[in-house]
């Protein structure tokens, strides 16, 4: 996407140039100076934005009661004391409940990739009736609030024994429950040329075959935006860990951190801010990893 | 495994009619084994909780005790109840002040990348970062503390330049977040701060405008503000509306940078009392699950009515193309 337009662009700097009564001299200083202006704004806008994460960065590494002397990033010793203390500051060490949320995303992750694509294939290349309304209702569901069904839900896993466990968040991932996903994966297979089907028909595989053996691996750059999205998604979530999940045991990352601030006020703001800092770390990571796929798929699909 | 008659079948011998509709049965049969677990999940996890949900609300259940039906007793204490008024009133406030204002500048800075950023990839990541942040309990706590009394923003504020410029503006340091004019302002601007995905949705489209029309109105010596305004907008009016719905529902979902941020309580003086906070609370504070079930149609409901309103008046400001 990027690539495909920049012709264009340099067509369009020369129209937009052209009224200007200069010498190529001239007019390529002008450009550089409205360049620079533009970058220099673009980078304080985006340090402005960024400032609020750098000082945390910093503030994590002084004492807590220097943190809100100091507006300057650049901590005056640098040490660890608020890691080490914040990880032990609950009940379990920190990567308790680190393992928690991993295995829930982990669960969610396989439970997507699975259920989504395998919907995703009949939405895209199956004959079947009612096909059109099944899929915009799907297409409806990717908009319904979880408020509206929560209630019914927790009577329900609550009436399973399952409240206080790990499955009511991870068993309606492995029912395609998020269906952004399947729109997703069925705008990719779409674009996917139906001769590779063809092809493989011949070679006498059937729709699974096709399915497992010539769509799934075309399909790797939609299944990584599943994922990625899935794991940073779970990893975030709070409204419905916060509900299913009441036993202080089975805490995940983001429920430790608000046990944190209610167990320890106003007054561990250093360790607080450390521990905050490792639950964003995995989430920074898979967007620097994930970036190309990140902005794919927000740019084909619209979603966060 | 109905990979099997597949492969067992000889191509050609049978005449094609039968042929064709054999495959187009088993194409049927094939694709609800591919759909089960979908079906299963939309019976089970979405509808069916739906129909549920609408008959609680019509019922006085506490989990422990059987229902017992109330008719629209539920919905009578809705229409009393000042505080289900006051999550409606802060929930539409915060949708309506803060989507416009983040699509604005999430449209305004797409714009000036669009113009020929050379860094483009590395922008887009950069101001991207917070939407993939900004729903975190860590972010949450993060707010709390910048917009709190000894926060940092009040540090930037008695800086000595920027003290003066505040003093000329009214701006006085104070507990942002516990100031019940103020708390909501700073929920806003976290809301305002993940701007980064409509940007990027705006700079798709603005990818997919000819660059001729502005060459041709370049020729017919229009300005950047006319083209902007003749061409760029009406031709970006599908994202906007696209990016205005989406972000609109999102909004209306707000809850855990709510429930961080006034630690669970929706205060100061219910400030901040999103309507899935006073949700949460009713139906897994106190249990009262009916009365929640009702809230949670009327949330659907006025999402509805919202996405509604914004499907209507599409028509008077949208362009498809022609």
């Amino acid at each position: 996407m990027a690539t495909d337009t920049r012709p264009a662009r340099i067509v369009r700097i020369p129209a937009r140039r052209s009224g200007a009564p200069a010498t190529p001299h001239r007019r390529r200083r002008h450009r550089w100076h409205r360049s620079l202006l533009i970058h220099g704004g673009l980078i304080l806008f985006g340090l402005l934005m960024l400032y609020p994460l750098l000082w945390m960065l910093s503030s994590s590494f002084k004492p807590t009661d220097i943190i809100f002397r100091e507006t300057g990033l650049w901590p005056t010793g640098f040490r660890l004391s608020n890691y080490a203390e914040g990880w032990s500051a609950l009940r379990h060490p920190f990567h308790h409940y680190i393992v928690n949320s991993l295995v829930i995303v982990a669960g969610s992750i396989v439970g997507n990739l699975v259920a989504c694509s395998m919907a995703a294939y009949a939405f895209a290349r199956l004959e079947f009736r009612g096909r059109k309304v099944y899929f915009a209702i799907m297409l409806g569901t990717i908009m319904l609030p979880v408020h509206v069904v929560i209630v019914p839900q927790y009577i329900l896993f609550s009436n399973l024994g399952w409240v206080n466990t790990f499955l009511p968040l991870i068993v309606p991932k492995f029912l395609a429950t998020d269906a952004f996903f399947i729109f997703l994966m069925v705008q990719f297979i779409r674009a996917l040329p139906r001769d590779l089907d063809d092809a493989a028909r011949i070679d006498g595989c059937g729709h699974w075959g096709i399915y497992w053996r010539v769509i799934m691996p075309l399909s790797t750059p939609a299944l990584a935006t599943t994922a990625i999205f899935t794991f940073i998604w779970t990893w975030n979530d709070f409204f419905s860990q916060l509900i299913f999940l009441t036993d202080p045991d089975l805490a995940t990352v983001p429920l430790a951190l608000r046990l944190f601030v209610d167990s320890t006020g106003e007054t561990s703001w250093g360790p607080l801010f450390a521990m905050s800092l490792v639950a964003l770390g995995p989430i920074f990571g898979f967007f620097l990893a994930g970036q190309r796929y990140l902005v794919r798929g927000i740019s084909t699909t619209g979603i966060k | 495994m109905s990979t099997a008659p597949s492969r067992t079948a000889p191509p050609a011998p049978a005449p094609p009619r039968r042929r064709a509709g054999y495959a187009r049965r088993r194409e049927h049969r094939v694709a609800f084994m591919f759909l089960l677990p979908w079906f299963a999940g939309l019976g089970l996890i979405t509808i069916g909780p739906i129909i549920a949900s609408f008959v609680l609300s019509f019922t006085d259940y506490h989990l422990l005790r059987a229902p017992s039906w109330i008719g629209f007793e539920n919905y009578q204490r809705m229409w009393d109840d000042p505080r289900l008024h006051r999550a409606l009133l802060v929930t539409i406030r915060y949708v309506l002040v803060s989507v416009p204002s983040q699509l604005a500048l999430a449209l305004g800075l797409a714009m000036v990348l669009d113009r020929g950023a050379r860094a483009l990839p590395l922008y887009r990541s950069i101001y991207y970062l917070p939407s993939l942040l900004g729903g975190s309990v860590a972010i949450a706590i993060l707010w709390r503390r910048i917009f709190g009394t000894e926060g940092l923003i009040n540090n930037v504020l008695e800086l000595p330049g920027v003290s003066a410029v505040a003093d000329v503006l009214g701006i006085v340091p104070t507990g942002w977040v516990s100031h019940p004019d103020h708390a909501l302002d700073t929920l806003i601007a976290l809301n305002v701060w993940t701007f980064g995905s409509p940007m990027v949705i705006f700079l798709a489209g603005l990818r997919q405008i000819p660059s001729m029309y502005y060459e041709a109105a370049a020729v017919d010596g229009a300005g950047p503000v006319r083209r902007f305004v003749r061409i760029t907008l009406p031709l970006l009016t599908p994202i906007i509306f696209f990016n205005l719905v989406l972000q609109m529902i999102n909004a209306f979902q707000t809850f855990t940078q709510a429930f961080i941020v006034s630690g669970g309580t929706g205060g100061p003086a219910d400030s901040t009392l999103f309507y899935t906070l006073y949700l949460y609370d009713r139906g897994f504070g106190s249990f009262d699950m009916g009365y929640a079930s009702a809230m949670a149609w009327l949330l659907l409901m006025i999402i509805a009515g919202f996405t509604a309103v914004n499907f209507f008046a599409s028509r008077y400001w949208v362009h498809y193309g022609d």
